[in-house]
């Protein structure tokens, strides 16, 4: 197994009086893509808002690259190197396309190259490049919220439910984006109820149910054992979009 | 017992100790302390006790802050004074007074919930203090109803009038006049009402009202209408409102933008709230009581202190007797930060 | 890669309606107060009003948009920023009185200068000691500040004492142009000129420089400019004391405008400024702009037509408003 970059361990989170995540341990080990599945309430989002530092762990220890951001401002936590991808999208609706990308450049240009790879990726964004982001589909914002997160390298890529309310062409673009994202050495960390679409990406995977991790793995050993899918997700998964 | 106070006790020894001795210095204000200052304390305490009970339906309850509450008050007051002046002092004109002031509160109060609280509980602070600037405004503009600026002083039914004698003897030495019939008025309605808003937030409606401010997503995704509930406890607050100054009204025989209107008065309101306790509306009895005596004594020893200090600057000023609002500011923003719970929440804990 | 279908989405549309009320709303004033010449002093005194209101408004409706603060002390910053004035008055006396240009220009910008520099300090000082422990409860935001507010109006009281106090415009400022029959105070014209500017100069912060797009991009949602890497704090702590200096410039040009001071001016602006925010959408500069000249408007035209009635107008204003949208003209798009 390679280096690990992000590291859980016993991670509780309390959001006001409610206690959502019950000791999370994960492991998202370097360059590979890392799937963290489960029903809707299992405490998927909240582990990436906590890794974010939008929620803060009330115990555990959250390290990122040897370093410990537990308890790290989110701005501190976005500058070491992490990017997010939340799931309502985080877009500026009345930037334009452009703005939303040079915000998230940190110098305030964005390289050339990169962007050319970007709208390769997604081309939708080049032709809207200068319109506000408000008036774009549900898929293009989608595809917007990923390239400000790709728009400049960063170490390590956390998106949550990317093809959440997609029609299934675009499901099929949003496939193949992160596979080039792979292929190109990311590591992402992501969130998913499309089982089809998980199966397809993942290399390792993690499986939470009521804010802890119950199983942990790789995705080809979980796509291969029908029972085990049956027993950890549910008979839902797999028609879920 | 237990109905009379809608199983809400004061859990608190020394609490219930304190609103006992308030009830009873209350109850016999008139005989305990004689005399027309301590009466007129004696009176302001019950009408504060009511306004600053609905006032607390409100903030502590409800969470919303309302700027508009001695604009309800307000009307309750003009209600009782126009009706008084334009057609006598009888009882079937101040009814219709009483009506009317009410029915215009609660529309009033239902437009502004209905306005503001669909969109953003905040709305509701700016608009109430928009609205209530306005009305004040117009109150004394309009002089040729409410007597503008100078407000107007009108007779009260016969029985209520200071000449008026129950009894041909004094009782233990007290003449029953008028004017003590009239503070047992005032004395029994407050209690009432008070029992009233003590029955209404320990209802289910009450308890509805707590949940929306814990979390009034949480009460949403629940099934209860926010807005709808918060529209009505703004409701019941602005009719118990306009009923404490009916009875303001009736004691001072004189109702003007200074006695109902004005900003210092909601400073007060939110002062007894704060020091009493937000969310308990023995609170609010601590609060009106307490404060109310403060007032009556600290501002003459303001002025003692500001004569004393004469010659050094800048202190005489800040200890002169129309600086009062200076330190109950002061005292308003240290209580929110060090002192949330107010006194009830020291004495339960 | 699988091809998909681009739709082209539909052009973004300027939102009019709210501008164009605008110069319809003076339109329908004209046969109202039947006289061009007056129609025309109402109209400028209006928007001379507008403007001021404006910069009033501004700074706490970004302070609102970026961090859900609502600051009902921000009256407090224009009554002290008129206030500050008087430490330029008393001393440079001979120059307001003076009949040189250049020395009454330069009266007026060091009151400004006093103004908005003090202003700006207290809005530090404000930010840190009250609004910072009260973050993220309404509640309690609404009452601190509020306090806030009758403490300072209080002290403005003990330092310059209760009376009003009279103050003069220098000398190049009084007088008006007459424009036919209509009479158009110069002084009005200079607020409407400095207004813009300001408001200028605002629009090119915001569209045109990178704190600008930080400042828009946290009014919208906040915790993703964080996610981002920006330390949104720093950023609303500038806002705040830009925005408290503002009003301090506004509270200045208020107080020459109506050349008296009283502590409670800034207590009845911030009535009005609430109003404008509320209508032009809580965060939205475009909107405070539009709702400032309405409010502007509909004060001086209702103030010469049924007089009694001036404060009550603009509440009806902001009901038809919200019937009409809830939000306000120009809702920020909240995430």
């Amino acid at each position: 197994m390679s280096e690990v970059l992000l590291r859980l361990e016993g991670v509780h989170t309390h959001i006001g009086r409610y206690h959502i995540l019950h000791g999370v341990d994960l492991l998202v080990p370097r360059g590979e893509l890392t799937m963290l599945l489960g029903r809707n309430g299992a405490g998927k989002s909240t582990t990436l808002r906590t890794i974010m530092g939008l929620w803060k762990a009330s115990e555990g220890r959250i390290s990122f690259g040897g370093q410990d951001i537990t308890a790290a401002a989110t701005p501190d936590i976005a500058q070491a190197g992490i990017a997010y991808v939340p799931e309502n999208m985080g877009i500026f609706a009345d930037l334009t396309v452009r703005e939303n990308l040079i915000l998230a450049a940190r110098r305030g240009e964005i390289d050339p190259a990169r962007l050319r790879w970007v709208f390769g990726l997604f081309p939708a964004l080049e032709t809207f490049w200068s319109l506000a982001a408000g008036v774009l589909s549900g898929g293009q914002k989608q595809m917007l919220a990923i390239a400000r997160a790709i728009i400049e390298p960063r170490e390590l890529l956390l998106v949550d439910e990317p093809t959440k309310g997609l029609a299934p062409a675009i499901i099929m673009n949003m496939i193949s984006a992160f596979r080039e994202l792979k292929a190109a050495g990311e590591t992402i960390l992501l969130v998913e109820q499309n089982f089809t679409a998980a199966k397809m990406l993942g290399d390792g995977v993690a499986i939470m149910d009521d804010g802890r991790i119950v199983h942990a793995g790789t995705m080809a050993e979980l796509a291969e054992d029908a029972g085990l899918q049956q027993r950890l997700l549910g008979p839902s998964m797999d028609t879920h979009q | 017992m237990n109905s009379l106070l809608s199983g809400d006790f004061p859990r608190s020894r020394l609490l219930a100790a304190i609103l006992l001795a308030i009830l009873f210095g209350l109850a016999f204000a008139p005989f305990l302390f004689p005399g027309a200052q301590p009466l007129n304390v004696a009176a302001k305490i019950c009408v504060f006790v009511v306004l600053v009970a609905s006032y607390d339906l409100l903030l502590g309850y409800t969470g919303i802050v309302s700027f508009a509450h001695t604009m309800f008050y307000g009307i309750g007051g003009y209600g009782v004074s126009i009706a008084l002046y334009s057609f006598g002092p009888e009882w079937g004109p101040m009814a219709l007074g009483i009506i009317a002031a009410l029915a215009v509160s609660v529309v009033l109060a239902l437009m502004i919930g209905l306005l503001s609280l669909r969109v953003r509980a905040i709305f509701f602070a700016m608009i109430t203090l928009a609205v209530a600037s306005a009305f004040a405004v117009l109150a004394s503009q309009l002089s040729w109803l409410t007597g503008g600026e100078d407000g107007r002083s009108y007779r009260v039914p016969e029985v209520l009038r200071p000449g008026f004698r129950l009894l041909e003897e004094p009782l233990f030495g007290v003449a029953i006049t008028g004017k003590i019939l009239s503070y047992y008025l005032v004395f029994s309605v407050a209690l009432v009402l008070f029992l009233l808003a003590l029955r209404i937030v320990n209802s289910p409606f009450g308890r509805v009202l707590q949940a929306i401010r814990e979390n009034d997503f949480r009460a949403e995704a629940l099934g209860y209408r926010v807005v709808v509930y918060r529209s009505i406890a703004t409701c019941l607050s602005a009719g118990m409102a306009t009923l404490a100054g009916v009875l303001m009204a009736l004691w001072l025989r004189y109702t003007g933008p200074d006695t109902t209107l004005s900003f210092a008065i909601m400073i007060d309101i939110l002062l007894m709230v704060v020091i009493g306790g937000m969310g308990t509306l023995y609170g609010a009895v601590i609060g009106a009581a307490l404060f109310t005596l403060a007032q009556n004594y600290l501002q003459v020893l303001m002025a003692q202190v500001s004569e004393a200090t004469a010659g050094i600057p800048l202190l005489p000023q800040l200890f002169h007797p129309d600086r009062w609002l200076l330190w109950l500011g002061v005292l308003f923003v240290l209580s929110v930060y060090f002192f949330p719970t107010g006194i009830v929440g020291r004495l339960r804990r | 890669m699988t091809a998909v279908a681009v739709t082209l989405p539909p052009k973004p549309k300027v939102d009019w309606v709210p501008l164009a009320i605008v110069p319809v709303l003076a339109l329908i004033a004209l046969p109202l107060v039947g006289s061009f010449s007056t129609w025309v002093t109402l109209t400028v005194a209006a928007l001379a009003m507008g403007m001021m209101i404006f910069l009033m408004a501004s700074g706490l409706t970004l302070v609102f948009g970026l961090m859900d603060v609502i600051n009902f002390g921000h009256g407090v910053f224009i009554s002290i920023g008129a206030y500050l004035a008087l430490l330029v008055l008393g001393p440079m006396a001979a120059w307001v009185a003076s009949d040189s240009v250049i020395e009454n220009v330069i009266v007026l910008l060091a009151c400004i200068g006093v103004a908005m520099a003090g202003t700006g300090a207290l809005g530090w000082a404000f930010e840190r000691v009250v609004v910072r422990p009260v973050y993220g409860q309404h509640l309690k935001q609404i009452l601190i500040t509020m306090g806030g507010l009758i403490v300072a109006e209080q002290m403005i009281h003990v330092v310059w004492g209760a009376s009003p106090i009279p103050i003069s415009l220098p000398t190049t400022f009084r007088g008006a142009f007459v424009v036919g029959e209509a009479a158009v105070e110069r002084y009005r014209v200079i607020a409407v000129v400095l207004g813009l500017l300001v408001f200028a100069a605002m629009y090119l912060v915001l569209n045109r420089t990178r704190i600008g797009l930080l400042i828009r991009a946290g009014v919208e949602n906040a915790e993703m400019v964080e996610a981002l890497g920006y330390r949104i704090r720093r950023l609303f702590v500038g806002v705040f004391i830009v925005g408290s200096g503002l009003a301090g410039l506004g509270g200045v040009m208020w107080a020459f405008y109506r050349q008296t001071l009283t502590a409670g001016m800034g207590m009845e602006v911030n009535v009005l400024i609430f109003i404008v925010i509320i209508v032009g959408g809580l965060g939205s500069i475009g909107g405070c702009f539009i709702g400032s000249l309405l409010v502007a408007l509909i004060a001086n035209y209702t103030g010469f037509l049924v007089p009694k009635l001036a404060l009550v107008s603009n509440i009806l204003l902001m009901v038809i408003v919200l019937l009409w949208r809830p939000q306000g003209l120009y809702p920020v798009a909240k995430r």
